[in-house]
């Protein structure tokens, strides 16, 4: 099964491409590439969760947002000038010192355990007390978003501690090392692209262990797994968990590489746009998935330059496309199992509850 | 006489007002095999149902092995030992044959979860189980893409694989022509024995091959019960069937 596939092959070769891109591109288009590289770690989890748990998140902006935000706090504080204690908007907004749970951020091992562990915990809270009660499909869609809405409209609503709407930007260093150097941004990209191969990697052993074949059969069939005598709730619970913490992840990077994080990032928009990105990628298919969120936001980028109001309306053809057309996405036109070429996906019909 | 496996003790299921079950009594002795048949409504997948759980009793109780069971969560259920094969052939889509039994067989506790290859004692138990319905030629292929007969055989195998002791079958011969049935028929009368199996079904012919006890449900209830030829000279079974008041 490890033997080299074609596609494993072509997988490969585009890794190493990618990592070569700092010498190959100019250091404006190695940004973009950089932070899409980042949110592609967030359609990975979809993936897990949406694709392969059949659980739909619309709320998965606020993991983003925890990880980020938890990068962010430690670099405001990394990048406080000479005789400051608190960064430059809780001066403005009259705060006497710096909230006692801000301190702790000050040290970057705090910021990075707290970029996995926070979403980590509050999905695995989160999703417990929903698939406990077996909330899903839609119930669940949209408690998600909630969710996401209520973390962003608390992040503006708090400037004094989180900035307030225009988040937290303005980054010097990272390590002691100032972040604007060649060194440091290329070691950022390089990074990150062994964090989405690793993801990549690992993601695909857990869907083909006996993890992920439990987690398409609740998906296919919860009441058959049920009746089987399985616990549904902790395969997804796991999963939601384990897509929050990659979530977290690509938060972070991405705050690293754009130099900002803010609750017009977070919210209930950028939560469905992730969505987006894996319904034309491909739900269940983890490469399928990195494309999906690297071409969307490159199209996003080069169309929003040229015609700023455009864009939104190609988003919404794309997914109307993408759902009456290719329910499987970019990775549907791709020959699976090799079986035979393309699959008409029109003319297969889902069997079975 | 030993106690039997499974008792049903005055068990009704109310749905708003109208007694889908009222005031079942019904016994499985351990190693039998009963059929249940009856008119539509009469309350035959209902009664699986609230043995597996999945409706909750109004009023009586279920006693398996001498211990209430009617209000343990499902999957706790199935580890007392009562599967059950749906009316809808419920397999795994998604997965392929071998991985449909493998996941019937293997172990609950989801950190166990995490390894690639299937340990060597479930590899075993889906063989004996595949060449049990048949489906050694077809084990890697997707369970969606199997045919209806076959699908209900897999399931079938899912249920057996569980190693639970009482299998109920609801319709295990929906949807099937007659070799299909008699085949059916055949795998289930080698399933007696070590297993107590209760089968729901409409096909007179079938519930024949199969042999066994036959029970006639009707209203929520039992109406009479024996071998197929006490009921088939019953001219009240008749009636019911045929909708006649009783005379």
């Amino acid at each position: 099964m490890t033997s080299a596939s074609p596609k494993t092959l072509i997988t490969g070769l585009l890794f190493l491409l990618a990592a070569a891109a700092p010498f190959l591109l100019a250091p404006y288009e190695l940004n973009l590439l950089g932070r899409f590289l980042a949110l592609s770690l967030t359609a990975m989890g979809l993936v897990i969760i949406w694709g392969e748990g059949g659980v739909l998140s619309l709320g998965q902006g606020v993991f983003f947002g925890l990880g980020g935000y938890a990068i962010a706090m430690h670099l405001k504080l990394a990048s406080l000038s000479g005789g400051d204690t608190m960064p430059d908007f809780m001066v403005w907004t009259g705060l006497k010192a710096l909230p006692g749970w801000w301190g702790p951020f000050a040290n970057p091992v705090v910021a990075i355990a707290a970029v996995v562990l926070a979403p980590a915990l509050v999905a695995a809270v989160f999703s417990w007390l929903m698939f406990r009660r077996r909330i899903g499909g839609v119930y669940f869609a949209l408690i998600t978003q909630a969710l996401a809405l209520a973390f962003s409209t608390l992040l503006i609503s708090q400037q004094a501690y989180t900035g307030g709407f225009n988040g937290l930007t303005d980054f010097k260093t990272l390590f002691g090392l100032r972040l604007s150097k060649p060194l440091m941004t290329h070691g950022l990209y390089w990074v990150t692209l062994a964090l989405v191969a690793l993801a990549l990697i690992a993601g695909r052993l857990l869907l083909a262990s006996r993890f992920g074949k439990l987690l398409r059969a609740t998906r296919d069939g919860a009441n058959r797994v049920r009746f089987l005598g399985y616990d549904p709730a902790p395969y997804k619970i796991v999963a939601f968990t384990l897509a929050a913490v990659l979530t977290g992840l690509s938060g972070a990077l991405f705050t690293l590489h754009a130099g900002v994080i803010s609750p017009a990032l977070v919210g209930v928009v950028p939560s469905i746009e992730m969505v987006i990105w894996v319904a034309l990628g491909g739900r269940t298919s983890l490469a399928g998935a990195i494309a999906g969120a690297l071409l969307v936001n490159f199209a996003k980028d080069k169309i929003s330059t040229i015609l700023p109001t455009f864009w939104l309306y190609v988003l919404g053809a794309l997914f109307i496309l993408a759902v009456t057309a290719a329910p499987k996405g970019l990775a549907g036109l791709f020959p699976e199992r090799g079986a035979g070429a393309f699959r008409l996906p029109w003319l297969k019909t889902k069997v079975g509850a | 006489m030993a106690a039997p496996l499974l008792s049903l003790k005055a068990v009704t299921v109310d749905f708003d007002g109208f007694k889908a079950l009222n005031s079942l009594g019904l016994s499985l002795e351990s190693g039998s095999l009963t059929a249940v048949i009856g008119p539509n409504g009469a309350g035959k997948s209902t009664m699986c149902d609230a043995m597996i759980g999945r409706v909750r009793l109004t009023a009586g109780q279920i006693l398996f092995r001498g211990e209430d069971i009617s209000r343990l969560p499902e999957h706790t259920i199935v580890a007392r030992g009562i599967c059950r094969k749906f009316q809808t052939p419920g397999v795994l889509v998604g997965l392929s044959v071998f991985d449909n039994i493998a996941i019937a067989s293997g172990d609950r506790r989801w950190l166990r979860s995490f390894g690639l290859k299937p340990d060597a004692q479930t590899k075993i138990k889906v063989e004996e189980t595949l060449a049990l319905i048949g489906l050694q030629d077809r084990r890697e292929v997707l369970a969606g893409e199997l045919s209806h007969g076959e699908k209900q055989w897999l399931e079938i195998g899912m249920v057996v694989a569980t190693g639970c002791e009482l299998l109920l079958l609801d319709e295990p011969t929906a949807g099937m022509g007659a070799s299909e049935t008699r085949r059916t028929a055949d795998i289930i009368r080698n399933l007696v024995g070590d297993r107590t199996i209760l089968v729901i079904d409409h096909d007179i012919d079938f519930v024949e091959q199969l042999g066994g006890h036959v029970v006639v449900m009707h209203q929520g209830a039992v109406f009479t019960e024996g071998t197929l030829a006490d009921v088939r000279n019953n001219e009240d079974v008749a009636s019911i069937y045929l909708g006649r008041p009783r005379g």
